[in-house]
C-alpha cells in the first residue's frame, strides 16, 4: 500500500511517548525510551533491531499485553490505560491476534479447535466459531483435513494454524514475534508473504525480527537500539530496474 | 556449435546475468582451441578459418563449428570441482566506508551503520515488491531455474551485508557511550 495512503487513515496501532521501565530505582531497566509508533490499517510494520533492543517490549505494550510506565498506548482509537479490566481484555481477544516463534497450538486439540479457542473464551457461540475458523484457516492456506493434530503438521503448517487463530473473527491488527524463527528460509518466506497478504487486504501487521531477510516484505522497517526508534525505511523509489540495483545501492 | 549458438545457451543457463559480446565470445573460442581445449567439427565459410560475422549478416557464409575436446573436459571437471580457497577480504566499499568512520568515534560509526543499513533495506524493499507484483511462473528443469538463483544470489548478497551491519551495530553499542553525551541513559551511567 503506498505510504501517502497510509498515512491518511486513523491508525490501528498508535504508541505515543511511551516510556516502559522494567524494576524501579537505580536498578531500573528503561526498556523503551520516548517511543512514538503508529501503525496504520493494512500496513505493514517491520520492527527490528538487537537483543534487548526493546522491540518484543514495543510489540507487548502494542497488544496491551503490558502497559506503559508513561506515554499512551491506544488501539482502534481508545487508550488503554482508560479501558476497564473488561474492555482491555475484549481488545486482546477481538481485535488483536499474536502469533509466536513457537506456536504455542495445543497439542490435544484439532487445528480447527486451536482456531476457535480464543474465540470461544471471547464469548462467540461454538457453532459461529467453528465458521470463523474455517473461515480462517482456508485463508492461510491449510489444506484439508482441518482436523489433523499439530503433532501431524509440518512446521510451516502449524505456524499458519496460528496466524489462523491470530486473524479468526476478524482482527484489526496481527502481532507477530519472530514467527520465522523456527522455519527454514523458503518455509518463512510462504510464512511473511502470507502476512503481507493480510496487510494487503487491510489487516495491520506489526512482525518484530532480527532477520533482515523477512524485514524486507514490510511497508516500513523501524530500527530498534537502546529502548529507542533510531531509523526507519521504506521502499526506495523509484522501484529498482530488474538487474544490478541491489548491488548499486549501498555505495 | 557454433559461436552465436553458444552465447545464446550461456545466456540461457545464467539466466541473463551476464550478457556476453559475440567479440569476446569468439577470441575465447580462438584461444580455447590455440590451446588444446576446443576443436573446429567444421570450418567456417569465408577465407581461411577467419571469424564468421555475426549470424544475421552473415548471408549464407557458414558458421564454424566447434566440439569439446577431452582436455577440455578435464578442465571441465577441475574447475566444477574446484572450490574457493581463503582469500583476503575483497575490496569492499561499504566495509572501507565503516571501518574508516571507526576513526571518527563510536557515534560517528553508528550513524553511518545505521544510514548504510537503512539505504540497504529501503533498496531490498523496492526489490521485494517488484518481485512480489510479477509473479513468475517457474518453468520446468533446472535450467528454468536460473533466473530465480541469480536473483536469490542478490538478495542473499545483500542480507549478508545487512546482517553484517547489523553486527557491527551490536559490536559498537557494546562500547561505553563517551561520557557526557545526552544519549546516555540514567539507569546504566553514573554522574560523570
Amino acid at each position: 500500500m503506498n505510504v501517502n495512503e497510509l498515512a491518511m487513515r486513523a491508525p490501528t496501532i498508535e504508541l505515543r511517548d511511551v516510556v516502559k521501565v522494567y524494576g524501579s530505582g537505580p536498578a531500573g531497566v528503561r526498556a523503551l525510551d520516548r517511543v512514538s509508533l503508529a501503525v496504520a490499517p493494512g500496513e505493514f510494520v517491520a520492527i527490528s533491531g538487537p537483543s534487548a533492543s526493546g522491540k518484543s517490549t514495543l510489540l507487548h505494550l502494542a497488544g496491551g499485553l503490558d502497559g506503559p510506565t508513561s506515554g499512551t498506548v491506544a488501539v482502534g482509537g481508545e487508550d488503554l490505560a482508560h479501558l476497564r479490566p473488561a474492555e482491555l481484555a475484549r481488545v486482546r481477544r477481538r481485535q488483536v491476534g499474536y502469533v509466536f516463534q513457537r506456536y504455542n497450538l495445543v497439542a490435544s486439540l484439532t487445528a480447527v479447535e486451536n482456531v476457535m479457542l480464543p474465540l470461544e473464551f471471547g464469548g462467540m457461540p461454538t457453532r459461529q466459531a467453528r465458521d470463523a475458523a474455517v473461515a480462517a484457516i482456508e485463508r492461510v492456506g491449510i489444506s484439508r483435513p482441518f482436523d489433523r493434530f499439530p503433532d501431524d503438521l509440518s512446521g510451516g503448517e502449524r505456524q499458519r494454524v496460528a496466524i489462523a487463530r491470530a486473524i479468526a473473527g476478524d482482527r484489526d491488527a496481527i502481532l507477530a514475534d519472530e514467527p520465522t524463527g523456527a522455519l527454514d528460509t523458503i518455509t518463512g518466506d510462504l510464512v511473511i508473504e502470507l502476512l503481507a497478504e493480510l496487510a494487503a487486504a487491510g489487516t495491520s501487521v506489526v512482525l518484530v525480527t532480527h532477520e533482515p531477510r523477512f524485514a524486507t516484505w514490510a511497508d516500513r522497517v523501524v530500527f530498534m537500539r537502546d529502548g529507542r526508534i533510531v531509523d526507519e525505511s521504506v521502499p526506495a523509489a523509484p522501484p529498482s530496474p530488474p538487474e544490478a540495483s541491489v548491488e548499486a545501492v549501498p555505495s | 556449435m557454433y559461436g552465436y549458438q553458444l552465447r545464446s545457451e550461456f545466456e540461457a543457463y545464467t539466466g541473463g546475468a551476464w550478457p556476453l559480446n559475440i567479440g569476446q565470445v569468439y577470441t575465447t573460442l580462438e584461444r580455447l582451441e590455440r590451446d588444446g581445449l576446443v576443436a573446429i567439427t567444421r570450418p567456417g565459410g569465408g577465407d581461411g578459418g577467419d571469424r564468421p560475422v555475426a549470424a544475421a549478416g552473415s548471408g549464407g557464409r557458414e558458421h564454424k563449428y566447434y566440439a569439446i575436446t577431452r582436455a577440455g573436459r578435464d578442465a571441465l571437471r577441475d574447475w566444477f570441482e574446484a572450490t574457493a580457497g581463503d582469500e583476503p577480504p575483497p575490496r569492499d566499499e561499504l566495509l572501507s566506508k565503516v571501518l574508516l568512520a571507526l576513526a571518527g568515534g563510536r557515534e560517528h560509526a553508528l550513524a553511518v551503520v545505521t544510514r548504510q543499513r537503512t539505504a540497504l533495506t529501503a533498496a531490498l524493499q523496492a526489490r521485494r515488491r517488484a518481485l512480489r507484483s510479477t509473479s513468475t511462473s517457474p518453468g520446468n528443469g533446472a535450467a528454468a531455474l536460473a533466473p530465480t538463483l541469480v536473483a536469490d544470489a542478490l538478495v542473499s548478497r545483500a542480507e549478508a551485508d545487512l546482517r553484517w551491519l547489523d553486527l557491527c551495530e551490536a559490536r559498537l553499542a557494546q562500547l561505553s557511550p563517551p561520557a557526557g553525551n545526552g544519549a546516555t541513559r540514567s539507569d546504566d551511567q553514573g554522574e560523570p
